[in-house]
This record gives C-alpha cells, sequence and structure tokens, in this order.
C-alpha cells in the first residue's frame, strides 16, 4: 500500500485521513491536496495519522509548510490518533511539542 | 569452522535513484532485520533511518544535471550486528555541514516562524542508529550499524567488564 487520502468535509471543516506511507514518493500528494483545501477556504484542518504505517522527515516538512500556511489563512490545524510510529517520529525530532495535537473523543 | 572473523552476509540493492523506489529499498532494509532477528520496534527504526539516507541521496539526485545516478543499498549481515551502507554517485555534500546537522539541536524550543522544512533526515539518522559515518567524495555515503541485543544487556556487560578490569 502505498497512500490513501480520505476526506470528510463540513462546510469549511475538513478531516483528512491519510493511510500508508507517507514518504518523498507520496508526500507531494498530501501536500497538494491540504494546501487545495487551504485555497478553497478551509477554517479548520484535521489530520488523522491512525493508519499511517510509515512516515519519516519529509512528512514533518510537509506540516512544517502546512502549519505556515494555516497561519498565513487563519485557519486552524490539528493532527489526530497519531500511530506509534508517527509518535515516535514526532517525538525524536521534538515535533511533537509543536504541532497541535486533538485528543480524546475515541470515535 | 572456527574463526576470528564473524560470518558475514552480503545483500546489495541497485536502484534508480528516484523517489518511487525509496519504498523498494526500506522493503530490502526490513526483510534483512526481519530474518535477523530484529525487534519490530527496531525493524522500523532501522527502515526509518535507511529511508532517511535514500531520501537524502535521491534529493542529491534531483540536483544534479542528468538525473540517471543510482542508488546503492549494501546490507552486511554480522552474527551480532547489521551494517548498512546507502551510496549515491552525486556531487556530495560537506562533512562538515553534515557534522553540523546531525549535532543540530531538535526543534524542541524553536519557534514557529524558525522551523524549516528539511535538514532533519541526518539528525535522525544518528538517532536511530548506533553507529554512523558519513562519507563524502565523488558522491555521498552513509554507513549504519544496528546491533542485535538478544538479551537487552549486552552493553551493560562490556560496561562491566571494563570496570573490573
Amino acid at each position: 500500500m502505498d497512500l490513501t487520502i480520505q476526506t470528510i468535509s463540513e462546510e469549511t471543516e475538513h478531516q483528512v485521513i491519510l493511510g500508508g506511507e507517507i514518504d518523498a514518493y507520496t508526500c507531494p500528494e498530501v501536500k497538494e491536496r491540504l494546501l487545495s483545501l487551504l485555497e478553497a477556504g478551509a477554517t479548520r484542518l484535521t489530520v488523522d495519522l491512525k493508519a499511517v504505517e510509515y512516515m519519516d522527515s519529509t512528512g514533518i516538512g510537509m506540516f512544517v509548510a502546512l502549519m505556515k500556511a494555516c497561519k498565513r489563512s487563519g485557519c486552524s490545524l490539528f493532527v489526530e490518533n497519531l500511530s506509534a510510529r508517527v509518535e515516535r517520529l514526532f517525538r525524536i525530532t521534538g515535533f511533537y511539542d509543536l504541532i497541535a495535537i486533538r485528543k480524546g473523543e475515541e470515535a | 569452522m572456527a574463526s576470528n572473523q564473524p560470518a558475514v552476509d552480503v545483500i546489495s540493492l541497485t536502484l534508480p535513484n528516484r523517489v518511487e523506489y525509496l519504498g523498494v529499498a526500506r522493503l530490502l532494509v526490513s526483510g534483512v532485520a526481519n530474518r535477523m532477528g530484529f525487534t519490530y520496534e527496531e525493524i522500523e527504526d532501522i527502515k526509518l533511518a535507511v529511508g532517511e539516507a535514500c531520501t537524502n541521496a535521491v534529493e542529491h539526485a534531483y540536483e544534479s544535471e542528468d538525473g540517471t545516478n543510482s542508488l546503492h543499498l549494501v546490507c552486511h549481515v554480522y552474527e551480532d550486528r547489521l551494517w548498512i551502507e546507502v551510496a549515491d554517485q552525486g556531487k556530495g555534500f560537506s562533512v562538515e555541514d553534515a557534522e553540523q546537522q546531525r549535532k543540530a539541536p531538535l526543534l524542541n524550543g524553536m519557534e514557529e516562524d524558525e522551523l524549516e522544512e528539511g535538514g532533519l533526515g541526518l539528525f535522525l539518522i544518528q538517532a536511530l542508529m548506533d553507529e554512523v559515518v558519513f562519507h563524502t567524495g565523488a558522491g555521498v555515503s552513509v554507513s549504519m550499524t544496528k546491533y542485535l541485543r538478544r538479551d537487552g544487556v549486552a552493553g551493560d556487560d562490556r560496561t562491566i567488564s571494563k570496570n573490573q578490569i
């Protein structure tokens, strides 16, 4: 499995559920999808990472770019449901403390 | 056959230096590490380190003019460790830059505006593997080793015997 992207939208609030592998090959597609939601006037983006089996620093780079873009356009950005591997990546790099992580609400 | 030198198997793979093959490189090291008996967590760490090294190599290839470089991945299987080399034939980078980058502080304490979109790869390789050496010349090679910890106390044993001398 390379990559899956599923978007659940409610007006300008979007939940984007990522799955599979996020690396330099698949990242451009994810970034394009997320940025296109922003350009379309998103006010809230929540990225679900539960089904992400692999992510490397390319993925962090994408989130850094997304954080900046969201800040510019006044959109709130959250990640949720970090898989164990993603949490490890975020913690080792220190990114865990920089990105807004939405917790709770087991659904 | 008794020998002071540990037996070693060598598995090598040459790939086109392009992003669509990064997953193939990770699959190879994952298979080798699994066969050697590394834990799930260790295998994922090795995959991530190799993924970062290969991503760096691919990015160098894109900076080069023809983009026809190959990416070489070699796994040396020892009884007690896995030694992996990732090499490209790109233009290389300065070892000083690499040293600086892998010792750079974490993202911790950085303001959002200070964040850059790259530069974490070498740091991660260093954090995830036991021994890491960067070579640069005609291309870049990253040499990294992960030790098998069958009983979980191999490192401690070594420390104790040193103290007893």
